[in-house]
Protein backbone atom coordinates (compact mmCIF):
# COMPACT_ATOMS: atom_id res chain seq x y z
CA UNK A 1 0.00 0.00 0.00
CA UNK A 2 1.99 3.36 -1.27
CA UNK A 3 1.13 6.19 1.41
CA UNK A 4 1.43 9.92 0.96
CA UNK A 5 2.13 11.64 3.64
CA UNK A 6 1.44 15.89 4.07
CA UNK A 7 3.91 17.26 6.23
CA UNK A 8 2.73 19.77 8.53
CA UNK A 9 5.34 22.89 8.77
CA UNK A 10 5.93 26.43 8.30
CA UNK A 11 7.79 26.53 4.84
CA UNK A 12 10.98 27.18 7.62
CA UNK A 13 10.95 24.39 10.02
CA UNK A 14 9.02 21.00 9.77
CA UNK A 15 6.37 20.46 12.85
CA UNK A 16 6.93 17.08 14.95
CA UNK A 17 3.63 16.27 14.21
CA UNK A 18 5.16 15.08 10.77
CA UNK A 19 7.16 12.55 12.24
CA UNK A 20 4.56 11.05 14.77
CA UNK A 21 2.53 10.80 11.60
CA UNK A 22 5.05 8.66 9.74
CA UNK A 23 4.40 6.27 12.10
CA UNK A 24 0.87 5.81 11.50
CA UNK A 25 1.54 5.73 8.17
CA UNK A 26 4.04 3.35 8.42
CA UNK A 27 1.78 1.16 10.40
CA UNK A 28 -0.32 0.81 6.70
CA UNK A 29 2.58 -0.88 5.56
CA UNK A 30 3.92 0.61 2.56
CA UNK A 31 6.45 2.74 1.09
CA UNK A 32 5.51 6.22 2.33
CA UNK A 33 6.34 9.56 0.48
CA UNK A 34 6.39 12.92 2.16
CA UNK A 35 4.83 15.83 0.53
CA UNK A 36 6.40 19.14 1.43
CA UNK A 37 4.22 21.81 -0.03
CA UNK A 38 4.62 25.39 0.92
CA UNK A 39 6.77 28.82 -0.68
CA UNK A 40 10.73 28.92 0.02
CA UNK A 41 9.94 25.70 1.76
CA UNK A 42 13.58 23.67 0.92
CA UNK A 43 14.27 23.70 4.65
CA UNK A 44 11.06 22.40 5.45
CA UNK A 45 11.59 19.62 2.89
CA UNK A 46 15.42 18.87 3.78
CA UNK A 47 14.03 18.31 7.36
CA UNK A 48 11.16 15.73 6.32
CA UNK A 49 14.13 14.08 4.32
CA UNK A 50 15.03 12.94 7.67
CA UNK A 51 12.69 11.06 9.15
CA UNK A 52 13.14 7.43 8.66
CA UNK A 53 10.51 5.61 6.54
CA UNK A 54 10.61 8.28 3.89
CA UNK A 55 10.26 7.40 0.34
CA UNK A 56 11.37 10.35 -0.92
CA UNK A 57 10.15 13.50 -0.19
CA UNK A 58 8.13 15.99 -2.70
CA UNK A 59 8.44 19.49 -2.67
CA UNK A 60 5.76 21.51 -4.18
CA UNK A 61 7.43 25.10 -3.61
CA UNK A 62 4.68 28.02 -5.35
CA UNK A 63 3.42 31.05 -3.68
CA UNK A 64 0.55 29.76 -3.74
CA UNK A 65 0.82 26.94 -1.04
CA UNK A 66 2.79 29.48 1.35
CA UNK A 67 -0.07 29.52 3.93
CA UNK A 68 -1.34 26.54 2.94
CA UNK A 69 -4.88 27.87 1.49
CA UNK A 70 -7.49 24.58 1.25
CA UNK A 71 -8.51 25.04 -1.98
CA UNK A 72 -5.10 25.22 -3.39
CA UNK A 73 -3.78 22.03 -1.32
CA UNK A 74 -6.55 19.85 -1.83
CA UNK A 75 -6.14 20.67 -5.93
CA UNK A 76 -2.21 19.27 -5.50
CA UNK A 77 -3.14 16.69 -3.44
CA UNK A 78 -5.71 15.38 -5.33
CA UNK A 79 -3.49 15.50 -8.63
CA UNK A 80 -0.95 13.68 -6.37
CA UNK A 81 -3.21 11.02 -5.46
CA UNK A 82 -3.44 8.62 -8.42
CA UNK A 83 -0.50 6.98 -7.74
CA UNK A 84 -1.03 6.43 -3.91
CA UNK A 85 -3.58 4.03 -1.90
CA UNK A 86 -3.85 6.15 0.91
CA UNK A 87 -3.25 10.22 1.88
CA UNK A 88 -2.47 10.85 5.85
CA UNK A 89 -2.18 14.18 7.21
CA UNK A 90 -1.68 15.33 11.16
CA UNK A 91 -5.08 16.70 12.28
CA UNK A 92 -3.72 20.02 12.87
CA UNK A 93 -5.87 23.06 11.74
CA UNK A 94 -4.28 22.78 8.19
CA UNK A 95 -4.64 19.29 7.95
CA UNK A 96 -8.61 19.54 9.21
CA UNK A 97 -8.93 22.33 6.87
CA UNK A 98 -7.64 20.51 3.21
CA UNK A 99 -8.14 17.01 3.85
CA UNK A 100 -12.03 16.54 3.72
CA UNK A 101 -11.51 18.56 0.57
CA UNK A 102 -9.68 15.92 -0.78
CA UNK A 103 -11.79 13.33 0.03
CA UNK A 104 -15.15 14.49 -1.59
CA UNK A 105 -13.00 14.86 -4.53
CA UNK A 106 -12.13 11.53 -4.76
CA UNK A 107 -15.58 10.59 -3.89
CA UNK A 108 -14.22 8.23 -0.30
CA UNK A 109 -15.34 8.64 3.15
CA UNK A 110 -12.84 10.93 5.69
CA UNK A 111 -11.70 8.92 8.59
CA UNK A 112 -11.09 11.84 10.84
CA UNK A 113 -8.02 11.64 13.84
CA UNK A 114 -7.19 8.58 13.98
CA UNK A 115 -5.44 7.29 17.42
CA UNK A 116 -4.60 3.78 15.76
CA UNK A 117 -4.18 1.65 13.22
CA UNK A 118 -5.83 -1.83 13.34
CA UNK A 119 -5.24 -3.44 10.09
CA UNK A 120 -5.00 -1.78 6.66
CA UNK A 121 -8.74 -0.33 6.56
CA UNK A 122 -9.37 -0.97 10.04
CA UNK A 123 -8.86 2.68 12.42
CA UNK A 124 -9.57 3.13 15.99
CA UNK A 125 -11.23 6.65 16.24
CA UNK A 126 -12.74 8.95 19.21
CA UNK A 127 -16.20 10.01 19.40
CA UNK A 128 -18.50 12.08 21.79
CA UNK A 129 -15.03 14.36 23.22
CA UNK A 130 -13.13 10.92 23.67
CA UNK A 131 -16.29 9.48 25.55
CA UNK A 132 -16.26 6.73 23.45
CA UNK A 133 -13.86 4.88 20.90
CA UNK A 134 -15.03 3.66 17.75
CA UNK A 135 -13.48 1.22 14.99
CA UNK A 136 -14.22 1.71 11.65
CA UNK A 137 -13.48 -0.15 8.56
CA UNK A 138 -13.04 1.98 5.27
CA UNK A 139 -14.64 0.92 1.98
CA UNK A 140 -12.40 0.21 -0.78
CA UNK A 141 -11.09 2.90 -2.46
CA UNK A 142 -8.51 5.33 -1.63
CA UNK A 143 -7.79 6.02 2.14
CA UNK A 144 -8.41 9.80 3.61
CA UNK A 145 -6.61 9.87 6.93
CA UNK A 146 -6.29 12.65 9.37
CA UNK A 147 -4.17 11.58 12.34
CA UNK A 148 -4.17 12.91 16.22
CA UNK A 149 -0.79 12.99 16.28
CA UNK A 150 -0.62 12.64 19.92
CA UNK A 151 -1.44 9.23 20.07
CA UNK A 152 2.02 8.61 18.08
CA UNK A 153 5.28 8.40 18.65
CA UNK A 154 7.43 10.32 16.17
CA UNK A 155 9.68 8.14 14.00
CA UNK A 156 13.40 8.81 14.50
CA UNK A 157 15.49 11.34 12.37
CA UNK A 158 18.06 9.08 11.03
CA UNK A 159 16.81 9.12 7.56
CA UNK A 160 17.99 10.54 4.27
CA UNK A 161 15.65 10.53 1.21
CA UNK A 162 16.12 12.30 -1.75
CA UNK A 163 13.81 15.87 -2.62
CA UNK A 164 12.37 15.83 -5.69
CA UNK A 165 10.70 18.71 -6.74
CA UNK A 166 7.02 18.50 -8.26
CA UNK A 167 4.95 21.16 -10.12
CA UNK A 168 2.15 23.25 -8.52
CA UNK A 169 -1.32 22.28 -9.92
CA UNK A 170 -4.06 24.47 -11.10
CA UNK A 171 -5.75 26.19 -8.15
CA UNK A 172 -9.45 27.23 -8.33
CA UNK A 173 -8.34 30.83 -7.65
CA UNK A 174 -11.65 31.74 -5.24
CA UNK A 175 -9.53 32.39 -2.05
CA UNK A 176 -6.47 34.60 -0.90
CA UNK A 177 -4.15 34.96 2.39
CA UNK A 178 -5.36 38.46 3.67
CA UNK A 179 -3.31 38.49 6.77
CA UNK A 180 -2.27 36.71 10.14
CA UNK A 181 -1.68 37.39 13.51
CA UNK A 182 0.58 34.62 15.35
CA UNK A 183 0.97 34.17 18.71
CA UNK A 184 4.67 35.14 19.42
CA UNK A 185 6.46 32.88 22.57
CA UNK A 186 9.49 31.85 23.68
CA UNK A 187 7.90 28.81 25.27
CA UNK A 188 7.75 25.42 24.05
CA UNK A 189 4.88 24.84 21.53
CA UNK A 190 1.21 23.26 23.39
CA UNK A 191 1.68 20.47 21.12
CA UNK A 192 4.94 18.97 21.50
CA UNK A 193 5.58 20.33 25.19
CA UNK A 194 6.55 17.87 27.56
CA UNK A 195 5.18 19.64 30.35
CA UNK A 196 1.80 21.95 30.06
CA UNK A 197 0.53 24.40 32.46
CA UNK A 198 -3.07 25.51 31.80
CA UNK A 199 -5.17 28.31 33.46
CA UNK A 200 -8.98 28.45 33.71
CA UNK A 201 -11.62 30.84 34.63
CA UNK A 202 -10.24 30.54 38.01
CA UNK A 203 -7.54 32.44 37.07
CA UNK A 204 -9.46 36.08 36.71
CA UNK A 205 -7.29 37.89 34.50
CA UNK A 206 -4.57 37.57 31.42
CA UNK A 207 -2.47 39.61 33.89
CA UNK A 208 -2.75 36.53 36.18
CA UNK A 209 -1.65 34.00 33.67
CA UNK A 210 1.86 35.19 34.73
CA UNK A 211 1.65 33.34 37.77
CA UNK A 212 1.81 30.19 35.27
CA UNK A 213 4.51 31.77 33.41
CA UNK A 214 6.79 31.58 35.70
CA UNK A 215 5.86 28.19 36.73
CA UNK A 216 6.36 27.52 33.05
CA UNK A 217 9.50 28.95 32.70
CA UNK A 218 10.86 26.48 35.43
CA UNK A 219 9.66 23.81 34.06
CA UNK A 220 10.45 24.76 29.74
CA UNK A 221 6.36 24.28 29.76
CA UNK A 222 4.00 25.25 27.27
CA UNK A 223 1.40 27.03 28.49
CA UNK A 224 -2.73 26.39 27.87
CA UNK A 225 -6.41 27.88 29.15
CA UNK A 226 -9.67 26.34 29.09
CA UNK A 227 -12.69 27.59 27.11
CA UNK A 228 -13.62 29.78 29.34
CA UNK A 229 -10.00 31.89 29.97
CA UNK A 230 -10.19 32.28 25.92
CA UNK A 231 -13.90 33.20 26.10
CA UNK A 232 -12.66 35.71 28.82
CA UNK A 233 -10.03 36.92 26.89
CA UNK A 234 -7.32 35.91 29.21
CA UNK A 235 -5.09 34.48 26.33
CA UNK A 236 -5.53 34.06 22.78
CA UNK A 237 -7.58 31.13 20.95
CA UNK A 238 -4.69 29.21 20.21
CA UNK A 239 -4.23 28.35 23.85
CA UNK A 240 -7.37 26.28 24.62
CA UNK A 241 -7.52 22.70 25.25
CA UNK A 242 -9.80 20.45 24.39
CA UNK A 243 -12.86 18.83 22.05
CA UNK A 244 -12.38 22.12 19.81
CA UNK A 245 -9.70 22.82 20.80
CA UNK A 246 -5.55 21.19 20.96
CA UNK A 247 -5.39 18.18 21.97
CA UNK A 248 -1.99 18.12 24.03
CA UNK A 249 -0.70 14.52 25.96
CA UNK A 250 2.09 15.91 27.59
CA UNK A 251 4.22 13.77 30.11
CA UNK A 252 2.71 16.37 32.81
CA UNK A 253 -0.45 18.56 32.43
CA UNK A 254 -1.15 21.06 35.70
CA UNK A 255 -4.18 21.98 35.45
CA UNK A 256 -5.01 25.19 37.50
CA UNK A 257 -8.68 27.00 38.41
CA UNK A 258 -10.15 24.67 35.73
CA UNK A 259 -13.48 22.62 36.74
CA UNK A 260 -12.83 19.60 34.39
CA UNK A 261 -15.99 19.97 31.95
CA UNK A 262 -15.47 16.49 29.81
CA UNK A 263 -14.70 19.30 26.30
CA UNK A 264 -11.59 20.17 28.41
CA UNK A 265 -10.90 16.37 29.74
CA UNK A 266 -10.99 15.57 25.82
CA UNK A 267 -8.13 17.16 25.07
CA UNK A 268 -5.94 16.52 28.00
CA UNK A 269 -6.78 12.85 29.63
CA UNK A 270 -4.11 11.04 27.68
CA UNK A 271 -1.31 13.27 29.49
CA UNK A 272 1.10 10.32 31.66
CA UNK A 273 0.52 12.80 34.88
CA UNK A 274 -1.97 15.05 35.30
CA UNK A 275 -1.68 17.85 38.19
CA UNK A 276 -5.16 19.31 39.46
CA UNK A 277 -4.89 23.13 41.67
CA UNK A 278 -8.51 24.03 42.42
CA UNK A 279 -9.96 25.26 45.62
CA UNK A 280 -13.50 23.38 45.14
CA UNK A 281 -12.11 19.89 46.54
CA UNK A 282 -15.86 18.86 44.96
CA UNK A 283 -14.46 19.94 41.17
CA UNK A 284 -14.52 17.05 38.55
CA UNK A 285 -11.13 17.39 37.49
CA UNK A 286 -9.85 15.78 40.86
CA UNK A 287 -11.54 12.43 39.31
CA UNK A 288 -8.97 12.75 36.27
CA UNK A 289 -5.82 13.87 38.39
CA UNK A 290 -2.79 11.99 39.35
CA UNK A 291 -2.32 14.45 42.36
CA UNK A 292 -4.62 16.69 43.62
CA UNK A 293 -3.91 20.17 45.95
CA UNK A 294 -7.14 21.60 47.20
CA UNK A 295 -6.51 25.08 47.72
CA UNK A 296 -6.31 28.53 46.30
CA UNK A 297 -4.25 29.06 43.41
CA UNK A 298 -3.66 32.56 44.20
CA UNK A 299 -1.42 30.85 47.44
CA UNK A 300 -0.56 28.39 45.71
CA UNK A 301 1.28 28.29 42.28
CA UNK A 302 3.57 31.58 43.63
CA UNK A 303 4.38 28.69 46.31
CA UNK A 304 5.05 26.44 43.90
CA UNK A 305 7.10 28.52 41.70
CA UNK A 306 9.25 29.35 44.91
CA UNK A 307 9.54 25.57 45.90
CA UNK A 308 10.70 24.90 41.99
CA UNK A 309 13.10 28.00 42.55
CA UNK A 310 14.30 26.34 45.72
CA UNK A 311 14.95 22.98 44.11
CA UNK A 312 17.04 24.44 41.17
CA UNK A 313 14.46 24.48 38.66
CA UNK B 1 -28.67 37.21 -0.81
CA UNK B 2 -29.39 34.49 0.48
CA UNK B 3 -27.60 32.26 3.35
CA UNK B 4 -28.28 28.75 3.94
CA UNK B 5 -27.88 27.05 7.60
CA UNK B 6 -27.00 23.05 7.92
CA UNK B 7 -27.99 22.18 11.10
CA UNK B 8 -27.59 18.77 13.17
CA UNK B 9 -29.48 17.32 15.87
CA UNK B 10 -27.11 15.98 18.58
CA UNK B 11 -26.73 14.94 22.18
CA UNK B 12 -26.71 17.58 23.85
CA UNK B 13 -23.39 18.97 25.19
CA UNK B 14 -24.20 18.84 29.00
CA UNK B 15 -25.05 15.05 28.61
CA UNK B 16 -22.44 12.27 29.46
CA UNK B 17 -22.96 9.56 27.23
CA UNK B 18 -22.68 5.70 27.37
CA UNK B 19 -21.12 3.27 25.79
CA UNK B 20 -24.05 0.28 25.23
CA UNK B 21 -22.77 -3.09 26.77
CA UNK B 22 -22.34 -5.03 23.84
CA UNK B 23 -20.42 -2.39 21.97
CA UNK B 24 -22.42 -1.58 19.18
CA UNK B 25 -22.57 2.17 19.32
CA UNK B 26 -23.88 4.76 21.76
CA UNK B 27 -27.05 4.50 24.21
CA UNK B 28 -29.36 7.53 22.74
CA UNK B 29 -32.58 6.47 24.65
CA UNK B 30 -34.03 9.10 26.56
CA UNK B 31 -31.26 11.28 26.40
CA UNK B 32 -31.59 15.21 26.01
CA UNK B 33 -31.12 16.13 22.14
CA UNK B 34 -30.08 19.59 21.12
CA UNK B 35 -29.14 21.73 18.14
CA UNK B 36 -25.16 21.24 17.37
CA UNK B 37 -23.84 24.06 19.49
CA UNK B 38 -21.64 25.53 16.84
CA UNK B 39 -24.59 25.04 14.22
CA UNK B 40 -26.14 27.87 16.88
CA UNK B 41 -23.37 30.16 16.13
CA UNK B 42 -24.02 29.49 12.67
CA UNK B 43 -27.50 29.96 12.71
CA UNK B 44 -26.89 33.05 14.67
CA UNK B 45 -24.87 34.86 12.62
CA UNK B 46 -27.08 34.47 9.24
CA UNK B 47 -29.35 36.21 11.47
CA UNK B 48 -26.99 38.95 12.17
CA UNK B 49 -26.77 39.18 8.31
CA UNK B 50 -30.19 39.38 7.97
CA UNK B 51 -30.82 42.65 10.48
CA UNK B 52 -27.71 44.10 8.71
CA UNK B 53 -29.57 44.24 5.72
CA UNK B 54 -26.92 41.71 3.87
CA UNK B 55 -28.85 38.76 4.06
CA UNK B 56 -32.78 38.28 2.64
CA UNK B 57 -33.86 35.27 3.65
CA UNK B 58 -32.31 32.45 5.84
CA UNK B 59 -33.08 28.20 5.07
CA UNK B 60 -32.28 26.50 8.00
CA UNK B 61 -31.50 22.32 6.82
CA UNK B 62 -31.17 19.36 9.13
CA UNK B 63 -30.76 15.80 7.63
CA UNK B 64 -31.79 13.52 10.23
CA UNK B 65 -34.93 11.59 11.34
CA UNK B 66 -38.14 13.51 11.95
CA UNK B 67 -37.26 14.51 15.28
CA UNK B 68 -34.89 16.88 13.68
CA UNK B 69 -37.54 19.02 12.98
CA UNK B 70 -37.60 20.51 16.64
CA UNK B 71 -33.74 21.42 16.11
CA UNK B 72 -35.61 23.58 12.74
CA UNK B 73 -37.88 24.98 14.62
CA UNK B 74 -35.61 26.04 17.24
CA UNK B 75 -33.15 27.74 14.48
CA UNK B 76 -36.85 29.12 13.01
CA UNK B 77 -37.75 30.23 16.23
CA UNK B 78 -34.13 32.42 16.73
CA UNK B 79 -34.70 34.14 13.77
CA UNK B 80 -34.63 32.17 10.54
CA UNK B 81 -37.27 32.12 7.52
CA UNK B 82 -38.05 29.08 6.66
CA UNK B 83 -36.75 24.76 6.95
CA UNK B 84 -35.89 22.04 5.02
CA UNK B 85 -35.89 18.51 6.43
CA UNK B 86 -34.47 15.90 4.99
CA UNK B 87 -35.70 12.73 6.16
CA UNK B 88 -33.02 9.97 7.04
CA UNK B 89 -33.19 7.20 10.14
CA UNK B 90 -30.21 6.08 10.61
CA UNK B 91 -26.61 8.12 11.19
CA UNK B 92 -25.63 9.64 7.69
CA UNK B 93 -21.61 10.46 6.62
CA UNK B 94 -20.64 13.94 6.31
CA UNK B 95 -19.71 13.31 2.50
CA UNK B 96 -23.47 11.77 2.35
CA UNK B 97 -24.71 14.96 4.06
CA UNK B 98 -22.08 17.37 2.11
CA UNK B 99 -24.03 15.65 -1.21
CA UNK B 100 -27.27 16.42 -0.13
CA UNK B 101 -26.59 20.28 0.56
CA UNK B 102 -24.86 20.64 -2.44
CA UNK B 103 -28.11 19.11 -4.53
CA UNK B 104 -30.17 21.82 -1.94
CA UNK B 105 -27.30 24.52 -3.08
CA UNK B 106 -28.09 24.13 -6.62
CA UNK B 107 -31.68 24.76 -6.33
CA UNK B 108 -31.63 27.34 -3.91
CA UNK B 109 -28.65 29.45 -5.07
CA UNK B 110 -27.18 31.01 -1.49
CA UNK B 111 -24.40 33.01 -1.24
CA UNK B 112 -23.15 31.83 1.59
CA UNK B 113 -23.43 28.39 3.56
CA UNK B 114 -22.55 28.51 7.24
CA UNK B 115 -22.04 25.05 9.00
CA UNK B 116 -20.48 24.67 12.23
CA UNK B 117 -17.32 23.28 12.31
CA UNK B 118 -17.79 19.92 13.63
CA UNK B 119 -20.84 18.16 15.07
CA UNK B 120 -20.03 17.37 19.42
CA UNK B 121 -21.38 13.72 18.52
CA UNK B 122 -18.96 12.17 15.41
CA UNK B 123 -16.13 15.10 15.90
CA UNK B 124 -15.39 14.44 12.21
CA UNK B 125 -15.22 18.46 11.06
CA UNK B 126 -15.75 17.45 7.30
CA UNK B 127 -18.71 18.72 5.92
CA UNK B 128 -18.29 22.24 5.39
CA UNK B 129 -14.80 21.41 3.53
CA UNK B 130 -16.40 18.67 1.69
CA UNK B 131 -19.37 20.59 0.37
CA UNK B 132 -17.30 23.43 -0.65
CA UNK B 133 -15.36 20.83 -2.88
CA UNK B 134 -18.57 18.94 -4.42
CA UNK B 135 -19.76 22.88 -5.09
CA UNK B 136 -15.98 24.10 -6.35
CA UNK B 137 -16.04 27.02 -3.46
CA UNK B 138 -13.90 28.98 -1.48
CA UNK B 139 -14.29 27.91 2.51
CA UNK B 140 -13.28 30.06 5.67
CA UNK B 141 -13.60 27.07 8.39
CA UNK B 142 -12.90 27.65 12.09
CA UNK B 143 -14.73 31.28 11.46
CA UNK B 144 -14.19 33.93 14.60
CA UNK B 145 -14.81 37.06 12.45
CA UNK B 146 -16.74 37.02 8.89
CA UNK B 147 -17.37 40.66 7.19
CA UNK B 148 -19.15 40.07 3.92
CA UNK B 149 -18.28 43.14 1.14
CA UNK B 150 -19.41 43.34 -2.64
CA UNK B 151 -18.52 39.84 -4.07
CA UNK B 152 -16.35 38.69 -1.25
CA UNK B 153 -16.06 37.47 2.45
CA UNK B 154 -13.40 37.91 4.75
CA UNK B 155 -13.01 35.21 6.89
CA UNK B 156 -10.39 35.48 10.39
CA UNK B 157 -10.70 32.05 11.22
CA UNK B 158 -8.63 30.36 14.62
CA UNK B 159 -5.64 28.18 13.58
CA UNK B 160 -3.09 26.77 15.22
CA UNK B 161 -0.90 29.50 15.51
CA UNK B 162 -3.41 32.16 16.10
CA UNK B 163 -5.62 33.84 14.17
CA UNK B 164 -5.36 34.05 10.01
CA UNK B 165 -7.60 35.75 7.46
CA UNK B 166 -8.79 34.74 3.87
CA UNK B 167 -10.83 36.44 1.35
CA UNK B 168 -13.03 34.43 -0.12
CA UNK B 169 -15.15 34.94 -3.85
CA UNK B 170 -19.05 34.38 -3.29
CA UNK B 171 -20.81 32.11 -2.63
CA UNK B 172 -18.74 30.41 -0.25
CA UNK B 173 -18.68 27.83 2.64
CA UNK B 174 -17.94 29.24 5.87
CA UNK B 175 -17.50 27.17 9.13
CA UNK B 176 -17.96 28.19 12.53
CA UNK B 177 -15.92 28.34 15.84
CA UNK B 178 -16.73 29.06 19.21
CA UNK B 179 -15.89 33.11 19.32
CA UNK B 180 -18.00 34.07 16.41
CA UNK B 181 -20.81 35.52 18.67
CA UNK B 182 -23.16 34.23 21.31
CA UNK B 183 -25.95 32.69 20.06
CA UNK B 184 -29.74 34.86 20.99
CA UNK B 185 -32.24 32.61 23.10
CA UNK B 186 -35.77 32.57 20.96
CA UNK B 187 -38.52 34.44 23.00
CA UNK B 188 -41.66 33.34 23.25
CA UNK B 189 -43.48 35.46 20.70
CA UNK B 190 -40.96 33.77 18.37
CA UNK B 191 -41.56 30.88 19.42
CA UNK B 192 -45.06 30.90 18.71
CA UNK B 193 -44.27 32.78 14.91
CA UNK B 194 -41.89 29.85 14.14
CA UNK B 195 -44.62 27.56 14.02
CA UNK B 196 -46.31 28.81 11.39
CA UNK B 197 -43.53 29.15 9.48
CA UNK B 198 -42.73 26.46 6.66
CA UNK B 199 -40.59 23.24 6.76
CA UNK B 200 -40.13 21.50 4.01
CA UNK B 201 -39.80 17.61 4.27
CA UNK B 202 -37.77 15.79 1.39
CA UNK B 203 -36.37 12.10 1.45
CA UNK B 204 -32.59 11.53 0.38
CA UNK B 205 -33.73 10.06 -2.82
CA UNK B 206 -35.34 13.31 -3.71
CA UNK B 207 -31.70 14.45 -4.06
CA UNK B 208 -30.42 11.30 -6.03
CA UNK B 209 -28.71 10.91 -2.98
CA UNK B 210 -27.98 6.85 -1.64
CA UNK B 211 -27.72 7.73 2.30
CA UNK B 212 -26.24 4.38 3.47
CA UNK B 213 -22.61 4.51 5.26
CA UNK B 214 -19.83 3.53 3.28
CA UNK B 215 -17.39 3.54 6.54
CA UNK B 216 -18.28 0.18 8.37
CA UNK B 217 -18.27 0.49 12.73
CA UNK B 218 -17.05 -2.61 13.81
CA UNK B 219 -17.50 -1.55 17.37
CA UNK B 220 -18.07 1.31 19.69
CA UNK B 221 -15.86 0.98 22.65
CA UNK B 222 -15.26 2.71 26.29
CA UNK B 223 -12.03 4.80 26.93
CA UNK B 224 -8.86 3.60 28.97
CA UNK B 225 -10.39 4.85 32.10
CA UNK B 226 -7.60 6.74 34.46
CA UNK B 227 -8.03 6.13 38.11
CA UNK B 228 -8.46 8.60 40.62
CA UNK B 229 -5.01 9.57 41.96
CA UNK B 230 -4.38 11.09 45.52
CA UNK B 231 -4.81 14.33 47.19
CA UNK B 232 -1.57 15.94 48.10
CA UNK B 233 -1.58 18.59 51.14
CA UNK B 234 1.07 20.92 50.22
CA UNK B 235 2.95 22.37 47.52
CA UNK B 236 6.11 20.85 49.07
CA UNK B 237 4.79 17.60 48.57
CA UNK B 238 3.24 17.68 45.62
CA UNK B 239 6.62 18.75 43.78
CA UNK B 240 8.30 15.67 45.74
CA UNK B 241 6.06 13.36 44.33
CA UNK B 242 6.32 14.67 40.85
CA UNK B 243 10.14 14.28 41.37
CA UNK B 244 10.48 11.56 43.25
CA UNK B 245 7.59 9.43 42.34
CA UNK B 246 5.99 10.17 38.98
CA UNK B 247 9.59 11.47 37.97
CA UNK B 248 8.10 13.89 35.43
CA UNK B 249 10.18 16.86 36.59
C1 LIG C 1 -19.37 22.90 21.83
C2 LIG C 1 -18.50 23.15 23.02
C3 LIG C 1 -17.14 22.99 22.89
C4 LIG C 1 -16.29 23.23 23.96
N1 LIG C 1 -14.95 23.06 23.79
C5 LIG C 1 -14.12 23.27 24.84
C6 LIG C 1 -12.70 23.08 24.71
O1 LIG C 1 -12.19 22.72 23.65
N2 LIG C 1 -11.93 23.31 25.79
C7 LIG C 1 -12.45 23.72 27.01
O2 LIG C 1 -11.68 23.93 27.96
N3 LIG C 1 -13.77 23.90 27.14
C8 LIG C 1 -14.61 23.71 26.09
N4 LIG C 1 -15.95 23.94 26.26
C9 LIG C 1 -16.42 24.58 27.51
C10 LIG C 1 -16.59 23.64 28.69
O3 LIG C 1 -17.88 23.05 28.63
C11 LIG C 1 -16.46 24.44 30.01
O4 LIG C 1 -17.41 25.48 30.02
C12 LIG C 1 -15.08 25.06 30.23
O5 LIG C 1 -14.07 24.09 30.02
C13 LIG C 1 -14.99 25.63 31.62
O6 LIG C 1 -13.76 26.28 31.82
P1 LIG C 1 -13.14 26.43 33.28
O7 LIG C 1 -12.94 25.09 33.88
O8 LIG C 1 -11.95 27.32 33.15
O9 LIG C 1 -14.25 27.30 34.04
P2 LIG C 1 -15.21 26.88 35.23
O10 LIG C 1 -15.99 25.68 34.90
O11 LIG C 1 -15.93 28.13 35.60
O12 LIG C 1 -14.22 26.48 36.40
C14 LIG C 1 -13.41 27.37 37.09
C15 LIG C 1 -12.75 26.58 38.21
O13 LIG C 1 -11.81 27.40 38.88
C16 LIG C 1 -11.87 27.13 40.26
N5 LIG C 1 -11.36 28.33 40.95
C17 LIG C 1 -11.90 29.58 40.96
N6 LIG C 1 -11.14 30.41 41.69
C18 LIG C 1 -10.12 29.69 42.17
C19 LIG C 1 -9.00 29.99 43.01
N7 LIG C 1 -8.80 31.23 43.46
N8 LIG C 1 -8.15 29.01 43.28
C20 LIG C 1 -8.34 27.75 42.83
N9 LIG C 1 -9.36 27.41 42.03
C21 LIG C 1 -10.24 28.37 41.71
C22 LIG C 1 -13.31 26.84 40.54
O14 LIG C 1 -13.44 26.05 41.71
C23 LIG C 1 -13.73 26.10 39.27
O15 LIG C 1 -13.59 24.69 39.43
C24 LIG C 1 -16.82 23.67 25.20
C25 LIG C 1 -18.20 23.81 25.34
C26 LIG C 1 -19.03 23.55 24.27
C27 LIG C 1 -20.50 23.74 24.44
N1 LIG D 1 -27.14 15.56 9.47
C1 LIG D 1 -26.83 16.84 9.31
N2 LIG D 1 -27.79 17.76 9.02
C2 LIG D 1 -27.49 19.06 8.86
N3 LIG D 1 -26.25 19.54 8.97
C3 LIG D 1 -25.26 18.70 9.26
C4 LIG D 1 -25.49 17.30 9.44
N4 LIG D 1 -24.31 16.71 9.72
C5 LIG D 1 -23.38 17.69 9.73
N5 LIG D 1 -23.95 18.88 9.44
C6 LIG D 1 -23.28 20.20 9.37
O1 LIG D 1 -21.88 20.00 9.23
C7 LIG D 1 -21.17 20.51 10.36
C8 LIG D 1 -19.95 19.66 10.64
O2 LIG D 1 -20.30 18.33 10.94
P1 LIG D 1 -19.24 17.13 10.95
O3 LIG D 1 -18.49 17.21 9.66
O4 LIG D 1 -20.06 15.90 11.07
O5 LIG D 1 -18.36 17.36 12.14
C9 LIG D 1 -22.22 20.57 11.45
O6 LIG D 1 -21.87 21.53 12.43
C10 LIG D 1 -23.46 20.97 10.67
O7 LIG D 1 -23.45 22.35 10.37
Amino acid sequence: MAVLLIAEHDNKSLKDSTAKAMTAAQALGGPVDILVAGQDAKPAADAAAKIAGAGKVLLADDAQYGHQLAENMAALIVELAGKYDAVLSPASTNGKNFMPRVAAALDVPQISEIVSVDGPDTFTRPIYAGNAMQQVQAPAGKKIITVRTTAFKAAETTGSASVESVSAAKGPGVSEFVGEELSKSERPELASAKVVISGGRGMQSGENFHLLEKVADRLKAAVGASRAAVDAGFVPNDYQVGQTGKVVAPELYIAVGISGAIQHLAGMKDSKVIVAINKDEEAPIFQVADYGLVADLFKAVPELEEELKKQGY
Amino acid sequence: MKVLVPIKRVVDYNVKIRVKPDQTGVDLANVKMSMNPFDEIGVEEAIRLKEKGVATEVIAVSIGPQEAQETIRTALAMGADRGILVKVDHEVEPLTVAKILARIAKAESPQLIILGKQAIDDDSNQTGQMLAQLLGWAQGTFASKVVVEGDTVDVTREVDGGLQTVRLKLPAIVTTDLRLNEPRYASLPNIMKAKKKPIDAKAASDYGVDPAPRLKVLKTTEPPKRKGGVKVKTVQELVDKLKNEAGVI
